[in-house]
């Protein structure tokens, strides 16, 4: 990556290094129904001009708020309740935490000299304003201009945020913009009255890992060039290798260890950054490798085989005036799965890596294709089934899904939850129900006494874990997890593919595992199949998919992939995928 | 650069609070949806009291007989229009000492010579003694138990005790308004009962069979619900042949008013089921092998019931309020059955009510506070429906 | 956005279809046919009828027909003659009857939606904004006040205390001197005064549902991001919520339209017929009490038929206002 020497029209007073920011024993409280939740506790940390500092920390960690504190944007029911936030200028430094919510001193602090970016690309800009007319309103708030200059210096900031024909895309709107491109958009606004500190709380969390490469890219850059100071929030430890300078890792409300980057991930202090890197690492190898033949026999027989498997959705035309045009969501896909294997499927939002999965079960209707099962007995012809013979195939084949909240029923105890399909197959019933979900809940790790509790009672790992018990009730022979793991922190993570690994051993079961996380499959699956606009782009072992991926998309995916440790950056050698 | 800290603590198992409140905590873990809910819902003090007076007026309208000191179609010319009697609580003897003796105050009559109009005037001399549990009119409680004890009343029967006036034919406008509630209660939960059979029928065929079953039932609820509803509830109440009986017109009354109370249940329960079939432990439960049927009645109806509870107490009023005022136009119930807008037609102008505001004001206040008790009570009920929302 | 609006227009045939249907269900409901009350009426008072020139009657003006022709007949007669079928009870056309209590049917109600939006809107924000103060409370319980009254107990209630403490006859539009009075200052000015009672009367139910909807609305808007990244911008509070999140809680302000318009028509009949205004009400109820059966299903048909073009206005008025309608 060649580093751009962008010119920006103000001088930078200082040197890089100075102290812009500094947080002292900053404390915030949240006024709860019944309790004050003290999410941050005596928090203290400095920001320097030109070097980014990482907050990280799993959900519920406080790492957002204490952002978001800095700019004083905190819900109604939260307040500094002690601590000071001293932003350093000309005139000695100025404390944020006693401002109030009024002051044109605080206004003209909010974007002017701390922007910010965040999360949710979809929602944080006026879905009912164009792109323009929102950046041109900081432009306006905090820079002597008029709307002519406004409307150009807008068109030269998306310009250096990488929007293709800015001088039309500054009158879209929103949703005429992609997740990445809206992103750029807000990091053009975010620095649009060029600010000395940029704040970017989770700002590539929702984006797919390629988007997500070229935004850091895009942000670092930017950073270095106009000399920021940059505060960057995030839970991936990857992400922190790639741009951190330095890191500070919170924990319930507390930041419990803080130094260099390189300090952190080579020499942790505190047990729970230990930990936290660990699951992190551990997801970077697969542990089965070693001990399974990564060859296989040729005259193996697979259990699950898919051929030319298609669905376009949009085909029909509707008679006032639709539009017939169609979508392939899953465009000739064929792929067998072994017994005992997990295969995993890979890809980005939109690649069809759900819709093959439903596709399988059939809860979505094939267009054309076949879906062929090798159980017990005689091949099935899944695509042929009536309702009633589907039943007796989705007693085989279960599905894992991917929020642990909207999959159980919260009017539901965990054991009718679990206890469900076993009254529905009518097997058992009774004390020999009772036993079997208490077996199940041992099985995924739970105690069998919690079998009365109802789902709200539970952790999102837990839940996971309920729901784990309910797919294998029924002793099926293939799980298909879909995005099962993506909704968990990253400690649960590990934990919750820990669990699979282990029960499949215990059990004959062989795994489809869908996910957009290349480590978690390279953690998980013994083969990978690669998925990019409905259409199969590689398929092979996890390893070589991993370290030696063959198609131009594979190589840009995998590249693209952080990697957490500071000395090894994936960013220095990315490869780029033009489609 | 930045030098290593650490805190050398053993790592937090949680976050930390401190308590606002002392108070025992819920035991939510094992707290069943129901439970939740009423949890959520008795936080809502003003729902709480609203419930509390629905269910009063239920009572008065259940033992109206025996509530009502007197019957409501007893009518005494010699007092018309007659103003309300104050309840009090002390006599003043001729020696000027005070005794406990609940009592109502007398009226002198005049009649003014030259437009022949009676006026009355409370007169303090005449002590008309009251007491609960009295001997009254002979009434058959739901026409079937014969009594003639009242809750309260003059202790001689040929004595008056009107606490709320009398109407133009000197009937008693108190015991009247209580045999009102029984109709106008009533009439709403008759109404919203065949709504909702109507709505929950009609939404779950157009939400079961999808197509063109659905786009039908989909337009019939855009017609009726874009129709002005007044013109129309005049238009077929109208068509109700004055020879018809009073039970028959009550029932055809409550009929039309459903009629177009339907739209909007449908209308909530179609959208819920939708939302609720592509829910993910919907899908797992089909995964799972159930039935259709299973589906609905296992996992569905569960977490729709309470939201639907919600939705028909809020229609209730509508109901309410609609037999109301076709019965204050003329063109809905009719005497001599006794309903809030059989009341209200007593007070059709501006003269009427000059000379006797109590025709206009006690129904009216019987109408606002049930409505206004139900709109209390249904929001409730709404917000606490979904005990899981955070 | 021509294609939204001509889409719009399709979908609205199958609604005035039905909506026909009701209407010319109504006008036949009441049993027996005008000529059958008109012979009832002839035989109470005395009168001999000859039968035959009842049967011609009944001839010619299709009675005998099958009920799906009558239908044809009538609805025809609408659309391509702008013929509503004949008042009996008035012995004109009732083409010559409807529209001028239709056209101040229409003005009261648009008077009234104005008051409506007028009222709501700025309660609405000030509501969502200052959530739980002493004010938003105030508000609530005013709202849920105004909800619980009736129109007709209501317009009783305003029309007492005019006459008790104003000494002021509420009755109709205009004070008995200016009834046939040319248009004039004063006569305005008169207009206005009669006028705040039904305006008020029929426009507080909806005040009150839409402030609670804009409240439920802006609440929601207040706290997703874009409303955060309004005021990390540097924006102050009151000009951050002006412009986006109002903005975009108008929506349901416009859609009001379409579910506030059948309320307040409905709230002018029975408004008019208390306060005895020249609208579309008294007429209808006397119409409906006295079996002129055309004349009342016409006014019903019209009403309808009133609402769905104000449901028209809306959509369009909110894919003006909200791109992503416009856009899809």
């Amino acid at each position: 990556m060649q580093m751009q020497a962008v010119k920006t029209e103000r001088n930078q007073q200082g040197q890089a290094g100075d102290v812009v920011l500094k947080v002292e024993n900053l404390s915030l409280d949240f006024r709860l129904r019944t309790e004050i939740l003290h999410a941050v506790r005596d928090v203290n940390f400095e920001l320097r001009r030109g070097q980014t500092l990482c907050l990280v920390g799993e959900s519920g960690s406080g790492k957002s708020v204490t952002a978001r504190a800095l700019l004083r944007i905190l819900d109604r029911n939260g307040s500094i309740a002690s601590g000071s936030i001293l932003l350093a200028g000309k005139n000695g430094d100025i404390d944020i935490a006693p401002l109030t919510e009024r002051s044109p001193e605080l206004l003209k602090i909010r974007g002017g000299r701390i922007g910010l970016i965040f999360q949710e690309p979809m929602s944080s800009l006026s879905p009912v304003h164009t792109i323009g007319s929102q950046i041109i309103e900081a432009l306006l708030l905090h820079r002597r201009m008029n709307k002519q200059q406004a409307r150009a210096e807008t068109i030269e900031l998306l310009r250096q945020v990488e929007i293709p024909n800015p001088d039309k895309m500054i009158d879209r709107y929103t949703f005429e913009f992609s997740g990445g491109m809206r992103q750029r958009a807000m990091i053009a606004m975010a620095l649009a009255a060029d600010p000395e500190i940029l704040i970017a709380d989770e700002p590539t969390t929702a984006l797919d890992v390629t988007t997500q490469a070229e935004i850091l890219d895009l942000i670092k850059r930017l950073q270095v060039s106009r000399g920021m100071a940059m505060l960057l929030i995030t839970h991936d430890m990857g992400v922190v290798a790639e741009v951190a300078d330095a890191v500070a890792v919170m924990h319930y409300g507390r930041i419990v260890e803080a130094g260099s980057t390189d300090e952190i991930f080579h020499n942790p202090k505190h047990a729970y950054t230990k930990r936290l890197l660990g699951s992190t690492v551990k997801l970077e190898q697969n542990p089965r490798a070693s001990t399974r033949a990564t060859a296989l026999p040729a005259d193996r027989k697979p259990v699950l085989s898919v051929r030319n498997l298609n669905k376009i959705y949009g085909a029909s035309t509707s008679w006032v005036g639709g539009n017939d045009f169609a979508v392939k969501a899953v465009d000739d896909i064929s792929l067998d799965l072994y017994p005992g294997e997990n295969l995993g499927i890979v890809g980005e939002s939109g690649s069809g890596k759900t819709t093959l999965g439903r596709l399988i079960l059939r809860t979505v209707e094939p267009t054309s294709g076949q879906v062929t099962y090798f159980g017990q007995g005689e091949p099935v012809d899944v695509t042929g089934l009536s309702k009633r013979q589907l039943k007796n195939f989705h007693r085989d084949v279960r599905l894992v899904f991917q929020d642990p909240f909207a999959s159980l029923n919260p009017r539901m105890t965990v054991k009718e939850v679990i206890g469900d399909p076993l009254i529905v197959s009518g097997k058992v019933r009774g004390a020999a129900l009772e036993k079997r979900v208490g077996e199940l809940l041992e099985l995924v790790g739970l105690d069998p006494m919690v079998m009365e509790r109802y789902p709200h009672a539970f952790s999102g790992g837990q839940r996971q874990r309920i729901g784990i018990a309910r797919a294998l009730a029924l002793d099926p022979k293939i799980i298909i997890a879909d995005e099962a793991t993506a909704a968990l922190d990253v400690s649960i993570r590990a934990q919750i593919l820990d669990l699979l690994l282990d029960i499949q051993k215990r059990l004959d079961l062989s795994f489809i595992f869908i996910s957009h996380d290349i480590s978690v499959v390279r953690y998980f699956c013994d083969r990978v199949a690669v998925l990019h606009r409905g259409k199969l782009v590689e398929m092979g072992s996890a390893e070589q998919i991993c370290t030696d991926p063959q198609q131009p998309y594979t190589k840009s995916l995998i590249s693209a992939v952080p990697h957490p440790d500071p000395r090894h950056k994936r960013m220095m050698h990315r490869t780029r995928f033009t489609a | 650069m930045l030098e290593h800290t650490f805190i050398d603590e053993a790592p937090e198992a949680g976050p930390a609070v401190s308590a606002l409140k002392a108070g025992k905590p819920v035991q939510t873990a094992v707290a069943g949806p129901w439970q939740l809910m009423w949890a959520k819902f008795s936080r809502n003090k003003v729902a709480l009291v609203a419930g509390v007076i629905i269910l009063m007026l239920f009572l008065v309208g259940i033992f109206a007989e025996f509530l009502a000191p007197a019957l409501p179609e007893t009518a005494r010319p010699q007092f018309t229009n007659a103003p309300p009697q104050e309840l009090r609580l002390f006599t003043t003897d001729a020696e000027g000492n005070r005794h406990f003796q609940l009592h109502v105050t007398g009226y002198t009559m005049t009649v003014d010579q030259a437009s022949l109009r009676r006026s009355y005037a409370i007169d303090d001399s005449q002590v008309v003694p009251v007491g609960f549990f009295v001997r009254g009119a002979p009434y058959k409680l739901w026409g079937q138990f014969p009594s003639d004890i009242h809750l309260i009343g003059p202790l001689s029967p040929n004595d008056t005790m009107y606490l709320m006036g009398t109407d133009k034919l000197g009937r008693d406008l108190f015991s009247r308004l209580i045999h009102g509630t029984r109709i106008s209660m009533s009439i709403g939960l008759i109404g919203v009962t065949i709504s909702l059979l109507l709505g929950v029928v009609l939404g779950s065929i157009s939400g079961f069979y999808g197509g063109w079953v659905d786009l039908v039932v989909q337009r019939v609820i855009e017609v009726i619900s874009s129709m002005p509803t007044i013109p129309l509830w005049l238009g077929l109440a109208a068509a109700i042949p004055l020879t018809w009986s009073p039970l028959t017109v009550y029932f055809v009354i409550t009929l039309i008013v459903s009629l177009f109370g339907w739209t909007g249940l449908a209308r909530e329960v179609r959208g819920r089921f939708f939302a609720l079939r592509s829910e993910d432990f919907v899908t797992a439960a089909r995964l799972d092998g159930s039935s259709e049927r299973r589906l609905i009645f296992r996992h569905i109806l569960p977490s729709l019931t309470s939201h639907i509870l919600a939705v028909v107490t809020l229609a209730l009023p509508t109901m309410i309020v609609a037999e109301t005022a076709l019965s204050f136009l003329g063109i809905g119930l009719k005497a001599p059955v006794v309903s809030w807008g059989v009341l209200l037609q007593d007070a059709q102008n501006v003269r009427t009510i000059a000379n006797a505001p109590w025709l206009l004001i006690w129904p009216s206040a019987a109408v606002v506070l049930t409505v206004l008790a139900y709109n209390f009570l249904g929001d409730g009920l709404r917000d606490a429906a979904d005990p899981y929302e955070s | 956005m021509l294609n939204y609006v001509i889409k719009r227009l399709i979908y609205m045939i199958p609604t005035l279809f039905g909506m026909s249907l009701i209407a010319f269900m109504i006008i036949q409901l009441p049993p027996g046919d005008y000529v059958t009350s008109m012979l009832a009426t002839m035989a109470d008072s005395g009168q001999n009828v000859d039968p035959e020139q009842l049967e011609a009657l009944r001839r010619s003006y299709g009675f005998d027909d099958p009920i799906w022709l009558q239908y044809w007949k009538w609805i025809t007669g609408i659309l391509f003659r702008g013929d509503f079928g004949y008042s009996f009870e008035w012995n004109r056309p009732v083409a010559d009857l409807i529209w001028e209590r239709m056209g101040s049917t229409l003005a009261l109600s648009l008077a009234s939606l104005l008051f409506v939006w007028a009222v709501s809107l700025p309660i609405g924000i000030y509501s969502a904004m200052r959530r739980h103060s002493v004010g938003d409370y105030g508000f609530t319980l005013l709202g849920f006040i105004g909800l619980a009254i009736p129109n007709f107990i209501m317009a009783l209630t305003l029309m007492y205390f005019s006459y008790r403490y104003f000494g002021q006859s509420v009755g109709g539009l205009f004070s008995p001197e200016y009834v046939e009075a040319p248009w004039s200052w004063g006569k305005f000015v008169d207009l206005l005064a009669h006028l705040w009672i039904p305006i008020i009367v029929i426009g507080t139910n909806g005040t009150a549902a839409l402030i609670r909807i804009l409240r439920a609305n802006l609440t929601d808007e207040l706290s997703k991001p874009y409303v955060i990244t309004a005021k990390a911008k540097g924006l102050p509070e009151y000009r951050a919520v002006v412009k986006y999140p109002v903005r975009i809680a108008l929506n349901p302000f416009v859609s009001a339209i379409g579910w506030v318009l059948p309320e307040l028509i409905s709230g002018v009949t029975i408004t008019a017929i208390v306060l005895n205004l020249p609208t579309a009400g008294p007429l209808l109820l006397r119409a409906l009490i006295s079996q002129d059966m055309y004349l009342a299903g016409s006014f019903i048909l019209l009403m309808g038929v009133l609402t769905l073009v104000g449901m028209l206005i809306s959509d369009i008025l909110l894919a003006l206002l909200d791109p992503r309608i416009r856009f899809n």
